[in-house]
């Protein structure tokens, strides 16, 4: 026997299910009266420093088919390269940016919709500077367990060239799943779970 | 606030996910999982500054119902319908330490199964002082607590007779972003557990159990609400002994 080193197990993941938007976005889905508004659904206001920007995209399932149930969470630094949170040693985010935002897909046409600003370059474990991106969480009823990913912009072509993890993808041909499609202001950013062009998803 | 390790920001990257312990993307017998479910392998990253940050909410921005659904939707001098309860519990990390200033969402069917959505088609009846969603912020020792009736169990498109078990949707916050955690919680007690497609996405027993809120005797409230105790553990962070790599990385 030896010393217990006393580390507890991750609470494990569940489904957000069909519903997951009575709890996250309830006026979205017609719960109103109990917060005044959802949480994240604006990330952005007038003293806000940096290039207004909107992404927007579509999480599409095995058989091409945009999921209209979904929940898809952003985190990005703000124009200056800075997060908005403790953890940020570097300096001071600009008091106007949480970089944090929240969208459910819409029940029409399973859209999500950001405005935001563009993202500032920071630095990878090793010093490096990565090019600019934003983290995305996805959620919805048939995830099990929420998935990560990254959205590159196409317009960064050469700081895309050396970012260390679009470097660490094995195939290749699989980099420009992370990097959206349109050109400044409106980037278009598709998600898809699975098939030929199926997302790079992170374990971080 | 610990936000801070000794004082120290918390930079350190967080411990891998154990994912043996976590349901697999594909899971067959909960049917939606197959077209939703990645197929390649996931990209591993030790976590970079995109990972280690995450936001920060204010215990500012709740209101005062917020945390109980019993009262947040219902009309004045009106209350949900259904089994009075109270949950609480702490948000620790995989280290033990508590996780203070966590925002906790939560969710869940009224007593009689039935959800307040237009997607729902359940024939139990709505509650009209039943909105079904509240959230709190853990305090500096990462407890929290809400008010609410038990939800009760509702059929589902499935196999032909799938049932849910009683159960709380559960989205909760830490420090860092990769530490995002959305859960269910299920009732002591509840035989109806052993028997769901969902919960059987996870394939650790003990993993399950750990979903099982306790009754919690020693917090039930005389005549008005019983306790359930959850406790949500989310990803722990390694430490920096050493800093040897230039600042702020």
């Amino acid at each position: 026997m030896v010393q217990d080193l006393g580390y507890l197990k991750e609470t494990a993941s569940q489904t957000a299910g069909p519903y997951v938007h009575i709890g996250l976005t309830p006026n979205f889905c017609g719960i109103s009266g109990i917060y005044e508004t959802d949480l994240g659904s604006s990330m952005v206001n007038d003293r806000t420093l940096g290039q207004r920007i909107t992404v927007t995209g579509r999480v599409i399932d095995g058989a091409g088919m945009p999921l209209k149930d979904a929940l898809v969470e952003i985190w990005q630094a703000d124009a200056a390269g800075l997060y908005h949170s403790p953890s940020e040693t570097r300096g001071s985010a600009d008091p106007n940016f949480a970089g944090w935002g929240r969208c459910p897909t819409s029940a029409e046409d399973g859209v999500f919709v950001f405005e935001t600003v563009k993202p500032g370059r920071v630095p990878f474990r090793d010093g490096r500077l990565m090019a600019p991106h934003i983290t995305f969480w996805i959620v919805a009823r048939g995830i099990n367990i929420g998935l990560h990913t990254r959205m590159y912009f196409p317009d960064e072509a050469a700081a895309n060239g050396e970012d260390p993890l679009l470097a660490k993808i094995e195939h290749r041909d699989r980099v420009e799943t992370l990097v959206a499609a349109g050109e400044s202001p409106v980037y278009v950013f598709d998600i898809h779970l699975q098939g030929e062009k199926e997302t790079v998803f992170l374990d971080i | 606030m610990s936000n801070h390790d000794n004082g120290r920001p918390e930079t350190g990257a967080f411990f891998p996910r154990d994912r043996s312990w976590h349901p697999p993307a594909l899971s067959p017998g909960y049917k939606t999982s197959v077209l939703r479910s990645p197929r390649k392998a996931l990209l591993s990253l030790d976590g970079t500054i995109s990972e280690i940050t995450g936001p920060v909410f204010g215990h500012s921005m709740l209101g005062e119902l917020d945390n109980d659904l019993i009262r947040n939707f219902a009309k004045p001098g009106e209350s949900a319908i259904g089994e009075r309860i109270i949950v609480h519990g702490r948000v620790l990390d995989e280290r033990g330490r508590p996780v203070a200033g966590a925002l906790v969402e939560f969710w869940q069917a009224n007593a009689g199964g039935r959800y307040r959505h237009k997607k729902e088609s359940y024939l139990a009846p709505l509650d009209p002082n039943f909105g079904g969603c509240g959230r709190t912020i853990t305090d500096e020792n990462g407890y929290y607590y809400f008010r609410t009736i038990k939800p009760g169990p509702y059929p589902w498109p499935n196999g032909v007779n799938d049932w849910r078990p009683a159960h709380i949707h559960f989205s909760v916050f830490g420090h860092g972003f990769a530490q995002r955690l959305i859960t269910q919680m299920y009732f002591e007690g509840d035989p109806m557990i052993w028997k769901c497609p969902i919960v059987g996405t996870i394939p650790d027993r003990r993993a399950i159990e750990q979903l099982i809120a306790a009754l919690d005797w020693g917090n039930t409230v005389p005549m008005d609400a019983r306790a359930y105790k959850f406790d949500i553990v989310l990803r722990g962070r390694r430490s920096t002994f050493f800093e040897n790599r230039p600042e702020g990385n």
